[in-house]
């Protein structure tokens, strides 16, 4: 059936999905406007462009750097650190949950040092990683792990005791070991949760990796802002950040992806 | 005479640090061969604690619990598992016991073509209605071959015309595959529709204040739905009601 008259209810219905895009056509309009703003402010020497560089002047050197193929190093190394931290912290850290959530007593000895880790700004703890790691690749992927590891534990474990005890239960009537109610009830009911926290220490495994560069290192996006900031060349930091930004949202985008496809499987 | 359930002089003590508190006190029950018992109480009774001791999910303080027979549990709520398919969360028991095999899945075939639930073996459980999910719990049960079911107010989370369906449907399913069953509950009409025998349970600590025959007139079959229309279901149910009503 068509009804040729819009009823009320359909033309707000129409309109919501109107609103979609003008909600994109704004945020596209603000991104251009700024940086048309910034770039004419910056032609017409409004504002000193040794502060603030312009938009060209970035592209620019951009462009150099992609030429001359040295970017791709940088952010080769700073991708291998940030994926090596957040996997390994991500894994390391489930696993030590699990211990905790297998034996109640491990969890409370170990509540203090905990909850003291998670309330310290692990970045405080970068130079002596460093130190006791190495100054190379080693001591960078230490850092990013020090930094998603804490908070991993915390959650999942929390996560972990706060499956339904009945469930719990249901497969202890059955006779399920505590082993089979780890694997067959405890993580599949967590993989939405574990996925959060994948996304949550993808940020925090940059934090590491940029600290850890500013330290240390004489390759990756963390150097080339540090170095940038020492040289005052300002367009260098500026672009360093600008591509960690895209680096950072085209790996949440790819944890996106994969979530969607495990909530549609189930 | 050998019984399926058999309970004597069973004590059951909880302790806190301040006191310590009798819930069983000298209970004795037996359930023979081919019967549903119900169990009723006022709440805070030890309904739960009596399927926790015949389930050894705990101890009792004291006495002696035998039973003949393996035991398949049931709970109030379904507990199907979100991220399994209908066919997969019936497996599970059989897959912690290691026992699924062809045979096995033989018997889960013919009995979701039974009740009703074969076509949608591959949906998942958030595409089931409440009644649907609760017949698939009870299959996942009975999978296992239980030879008695303890159900512990399976149908309260149901809205209450599902709740006559699903006892209707349970209760077929029971005397079809021929089980024995305890059934807690503290609805009164649904234990006299369903139960042979009725158990009153007297306040705490919980001792048998009564044991009831259910014997009602009806035509036909028995079910749930029509003994609720038996003559005697009323005086049952008054009966009942003033054993309840004492400890308020």
């Amino acid at each position: 059936m068509t009804n040729t008259e819009k009823s009320e209810g359909y033309k707000q219905y129409l309109w919501q999905k109107k609103k979609k895009y003008t909600i994109l056509f704004w945020q596209m309009f603000l991104t251009v406007g700024f940086i048309g703003i910034w770039e004419l402010l910056a032609r017409y020497e409004i504002v000193n462009t040794f502060l603030v560089s312009s938009p060209s002047q970035i592209y620019k050197l951009f462009i150099s750097y992609v030429a001359d193929g040295s970017l791709f190093k940088h952010v080769g190394i700073s991708v291998w650190e940030t994926i090596l931290g957040f996997t390994l912290g991500t894994l390391l850290g489930i696993i030590i949950a699990i211990f905790l959530w297998w034996s109640e007593t491990l969890a409370k000895i170990l509540d203090p040092v905990l909850v003291v880790l998670n309330a310290l700004p692990k970045t405080a703890l970068a130079p002596i990683l460093i130190v006791w790691a190495g100054a190379g690749i080693q001591g960078i992927v230490v850092t990013a792990i020090t930094i998603s590891i804490v908070t991993t534990i915390l959650s999942a474990y929390n996560y972990f005791i706060h499956v339904d005890e009945d469930k719990i239960k249901m497969l202890k009537s059955f006779g399920a070991s505590k082993m089979q109610i780890l694997t067959k009830l405890i993580l599949p009911a967590n993989v939405a949760n574990i996925i959060n926290i994948v996304k949550i220490n993808i940020g925090l495994s940059w934090v590491g990796v940029i600290v850890g560069e500013f330290l240390v290192s004489r390759y990756g996006i963390g150097y080339l802002i540090v170095y940038g900031g020492q040289v005052f060349r300002l367009d260098l930091v500026m672009m360093g950040v600008a591509v960690l930004a895209i680096c950072a949202f085209i790996m949440y985008s790819i944890v996106n992806v994969i979530e969607k496809y495990i909530s549609q499987k189930e | 005479m050998t019984y399926i359930v058999e309970m004597k002089n069973v004590n059951q003590s909880f302790y806190t640090d301040s006191s310590e508190i009798q819930v069983l006190e000298n209970f004795n029950l037996k359930l023979n061969s081919g019967r549903i018992l119900a169990i009723i109480g006022p709440s805070g009774s030890g309904k739960t604690t009596i399927l926790n001791i015949l389930t050894s999910l705990i101890k009792p303080t004291g006495g002696e619990v035998i039973i003949n027979g393996k035991i398949g549990y049931m709970f109030q709520k379904d507990h199907l598992l979100e991220w399994r398919n209908i066919i997969d969360n019936i497996t599970i028991g059989l897959e912690i016991q290691k026992k699924l095999n062809d045979e096995a899945m033989q018997k889960i075939e013919r009995l979701l073509k039974i009740y009703d639930l074969w076509e949608f073996r591959k949906n998942y459980p958030k595409q089931l209605s409440g009644g649907m999910r609760q017949r698939v719990a009870l299959i996942r049960t009975l999978a296992t071959s239980p030879d008695l079911l303890l159900l512990d107010e399976p149908f309260s989370a149901l809205d209450y015309q599902t709740r006559l369906l699903v006892s209707n449907d349970i209760y077929k399913i029971i005397k079809n595959e021929h089980k024995e069953a305890i059934l807690v509950t503290h609805d009164i009409s649904e234990a006299i529709s369903i139960a042979d025998e009725v158990c009153v349970l007297s306040k705490r600590p919980a001792a048998v204040k009564k044991m009831y025959n259910i014997e009602l007139t009806i035509e036909g079959e028995k079910t749930p739905l029509n003994a609720r229309k038996a003559p005697e279901f009323k005086d049952y149910f008054d009966a009942l009601w003033k054993e309840l009503d004492v400890y308020d």
